[in-house]
């Protein structure tokens, strides 16, 4: 087990250093743009460590479900696709559609929470 | 660069003093974009080069080419199309590359501030009949005329996707699921084939008060089926927050229709326009991961590169939403 404090804490406050501190020191041009993707992509970091262990878990047991067999996510994964590219498994087999929807808000919670369909998905009631 | 553009523009513009104030805007390792001014006692006149720099002469696979691009420019721009004038076509001479020189036109490219700030409040409601009016011009300019380019089809388009998807070698279950979609919906081969500009869409739009000024970047211009600009256009990742106006978050479908059909004795059908908004968002979903394959494997491992790879996930809710909306 690795010391405190954890990995997410330490890249949030380096990401606040830079908004906060840095930011404001550099204006315009091509240096504050690197700036701000480079603070969104520590701000992604930050998201993936502290949201993607339960979210990886809930996903590899549902398509452990899905698929009938145990493995890892990629490997369950690839069996999903090549079930759904072949046309064994469609949108409309029992519980393909939630679990995809389910597994591409989780991503979207990580990669781009202010994505303006994802928030619009989030304000409906989940259809399960 | 100034020299070297001062000696190209004294063998053509007449009178031409020099040129001033040359910077690089943008653009890859493959080409490039410079601004500047070329001085002439008459008054300066503003332009813009877009060159492939020496050593960078081969067209990667769907690009049709600056030779060509050079070309359907012009066309456009003389048959009444909003586009950049052509000034000169670069020659061995030049020393400048390959690539061409045209006017430049005023106005914003970038999609916030066309979708919010105060200037363009008057231009946002007629601008989807614009697009549509415009997009009408394009496609109805003379076969005959147009320099060599792709011919492409739905279903070329989706085994090259395919193509391109299984490369990554990541299995994307919702990239299969429109893979899948997109074979079973195929509705065949156009009857009606025409230049497509291929990449209709804001970035590649100037937009003053008045509306379009310019359409740019035909790099992906190909023959085809017109609906597919069409469908381009309003695919959600163009709608830059304004997710409930279809056409590049500024207005409806059905103005765009109206535009297009005003303009041309071609009839716009819907039903094609949505299967290429599809196969666009997936389009897209896919440049994006390729776009993560580009920085892993190099020359260039930036980190916007990187970030751009982290937006494939936005296209798989855009394909969700079109292909299994919930309640």
């Amino acid at each position: 087990m690795q010391d405190e404090p954890t990995t997410a804490e330490l890249v949030k406050a380096v990401a606040a250093f830079l908004r906060d501190d840095i930011a404001p020191a550099i204006s315009g041009g091509h240096g504050a743009f690197k700036l701000r993707v480079a603070i969104n992509a520590l701000d992604l970091v930050a998201r993936e460590l502290t949201l993607s262990g339960a979210s990886d878990a809930a996903e590899n047991v549902r398509l452990a479900q899905l698929m009938g067999v145990h493995g890892t996510l990629n490997d369950l994964n690839r069996a999903l696709s090549d079930e759904i590219a072949s046309g064994a498994i469609s949108l409309s087999s029992p519980g393909v559609a939630d679990h995809l929807w389910q597994t591409t808000m989780e991503k979207l919670a990580v990669d781009q929470p202010n994505y303006a369909s994802y928030r619009d998905e989030l304000a409906r009631k989940p259809s399960s | 660069m100034q020299q070297a553009l001062s000696r190209c523009v004294s063998r053509w513009c007449d009178g031409a003093t020099g040129v001033a104030d040359a910077k690089r805007l943008s653009g890859g390792a493959s080409q490039e974009t410079w601004s500047f001014d070329i001085l002439h006692p008459d008054g300066a006149r503003g332009a813009i080069l877009r060159r492939a720099p020496q050593g960078y002469g081969a067209a990667p696979g769907r690009a049709a080419g600056l030779s060509a691009e050079a070309i359907l420019m012009q066309q456009a721009h003389d048959a009444g199309v909003p586009s950049p004038q052509v000034l000169h076509v670069l020659v061995e001479a030049d020393d400048l590359g390959t690539g061409f020189i045209m006017g430049r036109v005023d106005g914003e490219t970038i999609p916030r501030k066309i979708l919010r700030d105060d200037e363009f409040a008057a231009a946002r409601p007629v601008l989807a009949g614009q697009v549509g009016r415009t997009l009408a011009m394009i496609h109805d300019l003379p076969m005959a005329d147009l320099p060599p380019l792709r011919a492409m089809t739905a279903a070329k388009e989706i085994a090259e996707m395919t193509g391109e998807y299984r490369s990554f070698d990541r299995p994307r279950p919702v990239f299969d699921l429109a893979l899948r979609w997109l074979a079973d919906h195929d509705p065949g081969p156009s009857s009606d084939v025409t230049l497509v500009h291929g990449d209709f869409r804001h970035g590649n739009l100037i937009i003053g008060a008045d509306g379009i000024r310019a359409v740019l970047d035909w790099e992906l211009a190909h023959l085809g089926d017109p609906m597919e600009d069409l469908g381009w256009v309003c695919v959600n990742s163009w709608r830059f927050g304004g997710i409930d106006k279809p056409v590049g978050g500024f207005g409806m479908r059905d103005e765009m229709f109206e535009g297009y059909e005003a303009a041309s004795s071609r009839r716009v059908d819907p039903d094609r326009v949505m299967f290429w908004e599809v196969m666009g968002t997936l389009r897209w979903g896919i440049m994006c991961c390729g776009m993560m394959q580009r920085f892993r494997d190099g020359p260039d491992h930036s980190m916007e590169r990187a970030m751009i790879g982290r937006r494939s996930s936005e296209t798989e809710i855009d394909l969700l939403r079109l292909l299994a909306p919930r309640g």
